[in-house]
């Protein structure tokens, strides 16, 4: 069983961050990251780019309705995600209404990955 | 990171939007700065028992304004203070006052207050000045460090711009503290983009002894691009200018050798340049890119975003860069944009053909040093050594930085 943790935290305060302080971070979870791996427990993760970066695709409607920013509806709850290799954001917003088709309503937010981390572990 | 610098970092995100409301209430940048402070200091007093409450801001511009007000009370009155629990106890409050603040709200405070620091009776200079004071919350040590000069003449630089902007409040022309309409929002959206854009340039401008100092004005400008596309996040110029920001950026640790001499963008080691920088930057670009609606950040981020992509100098799509040139001419004229032009005509054509770009440029650019340097330096490939050297010897006259200077020495030296 592979358990999903998504991270959450209070973006204005992780983008104060000085590099230090950031990298001070990252050093830290690298250790946890490197311990996990050993264990054969790391599955894939992914840091995130900020959500000024993000594209929210809103299905509920056709054609989809393409909005600036992040997903913010707290209505509705994460119920899964993808990590897509696209050239382009074009490229993911056109993978994203495909699956909007077999899968209507509700939203897929599209945002950049910062660090991805395959880990190596199995299910 | 321990408590004391968790709540450091809490107190900086919050300082913008907490130090704009406090100037909303009392229309005095010393007064709103000074409630500020106070509010901080009773944080780190009281969060570490209590935790941070859940919306910082709210919290500090309560606590600030109720502080500020019993002070011009007393100083009105000579009334007695009242008691300190009545001040800490703010539990309730706390969630009311949050409750008040919509983002809008936010929104509009943070515009206005950046916008204060764009007021156009300042000159360029005292308008960063002034944004990295109250917007970022540097010390006046850090920011004439950054501007090389000394701190009093810094601190006499901040007192003449805030002067300067109460006398303008008072009189015609003033500060208006109303929220914009859209209209005027549109308007000062701009002045705000230019003014962070100057903000990037002094860092990003400084070269050899004086990056490590400025490069953190560098971050600083990234940060506030950051924060004001959270508030207008569907404006594409504000994505090409904070891609802009970010790609150039990128390429800092490859900028400067380690005794600081520039290291053109030929020669950088890409290896170096920061990948996760670059990703944001080319993401930030491809959403303002969506919207159609091109402008001089988004075609100069798209010039620097062609650079980023080419793994090696001799892989860069200079055709491409020389239509965004021409495109940036026509949008913002100026020959600056044309002498910029001119580098890439000399890669797709040829010295000759740059030069005869370049040579008319003379009599407006007689006094900007990259036109001298250019100038040379295309000379040079065409063998016209005398010529060349002239040329080196202006623009070594103009030489801002130690590092431009020993840049054109390193020229004169391979022609003699």
């Amino acid at each position: 069983m592979f358990y999903a943790l998504l991270c959450y935290h209070r973006e204005d305060v992780v983008c104060g961050w000085t590099k230090e302080e950031d990298d001070a971070v990252m050093t830290r979870l690298g250790v946890v990251h490197e311990r996990l791996a050993a264990a054969g427990k790391l599955g894939p993760a992914a840091r995130l780019l900020p959500t000024t970066a993000a594209t929210t695709l809103r299905k509920d409607q056709d054609p989809p309705l393409i909005l600036d920013g992040p997903f913010a509806e707290t209505k509705e709850q994460l119920l899964g995600f993808y990590v897509l290799d696209c050239e382009n954001l074009e490229e993911a917003l056109d993978i994203a209404r495909q699956l909007g088709v077999a899968n209507p309503g509700g939203c897929y937010e599209v945002r950049p990955v910062g660090l991805f981390l395959d880990g190596g572990a199995r299910a | 990171m321990d408590a004391a610098r968790r709540i450091g970092a809490v107190l900086a995100a919050a300082r913008p939007q907490a130090l704009a409301a406090l100037l909303r209430y009392f229309r005095d940048l010393d007064l709103a700065e000074e409630a500020f402070q106070e509010a901080c200091l009773r944080a780190l007093k009281s969060w570490p028992q209590n935790g941070p409450p859940r919306d910082p801001a709210a919290w500090l511009i309560f606590v600030g304004r109720n502080v500020a007000l019993d002070g011009v009370r007393r100083q009105a009155k000579q009334t007695a203070l009242p008691p300190e629990d009545v001040l800490s106890d703010t539990g309730d409050a706390e969630a009311e006052a949050a409750a008040r603040l919509d983002g809008a709200h936010y929104r509009d405070d943070v515009l206005r207050l950046l916008f204060i620091c764009c007021h156009p009776e300042l000159p360029a200079t005292q308008q960063v000045a002034l944004a990295l004071r109250i917007v970022s919350g540097l010390s006046v040590g850090q920011i004439a460090r950054a501007f090389v000069v000394s701190e009093a003449a810094m601190e006499q630089r901040l007192t003449r711009a805030k002067a300067r902007i109460a006398r303008a409040q008072a009189g015609e022309g003033g500060v208006p503290f109303e929220p914009p309409g859209p209209v005027e929002r549109a308007e000062r959206l701009g002045a705000v983009a230019a003014m962070l854009y100057l903000v990037f340039n002094e860092g990003y401008s400084a070269a050899g002894d004086a990056t490590a100092a400025r490069d953190p004005l560098c971050e600083e400008a990234i940060r506030l691009a950051r924060l004001l596309l959270r508030l207008f996040p569907s404006e594409p110029e504000i994505m090409g200018l904070t891609a802009l920001m970010l790609l150039q950026h990128a390429r800092a640790p490859a900028r400067f050798t380690a005794d600081g001499t520039v290291i053109l963008l030929e020669n950088q080691n890409r290896a170096l340049w920061n990948r996760a920088m670059i990703g944001e930057g080319l993401a930030l670009l491809d959403k303002a890119m969506r919207h159609r609606r091109p402008g001089a950040y988004q075609v100069q981020a798209a010039i620097a975003a062609l650079h980023a992509r080419a793994a090696t100098a001799e892989d860069t799509d200079w055709a491409q860069i020389d239509l965004l040139y021409g495109t940036l001419e026509i949008m913002t004229p100026s020959p600056v944009v044309t002498l910029n032009r001119a580098v890439a005509i000399s890669k797709l054509r040829g010295p000759e053909a740059a030069l005869a770009m370049v040579e008319p440029l003379g009599e407006r650019l007689s006094d900007y040093f990259h036109y001298h340097g250019l100038r040379g330096a295309l000379l040079m490939q065409l063998g016209r050594k005398a010529e060349a050297r002239a040329g080196f010897m202006a623009a070594i006259s103009l030489a801002t930085t130690p590092a431009e200077a020993a840049h054109i020495r390193s020229h004169l030296d391979a022609l003699a």
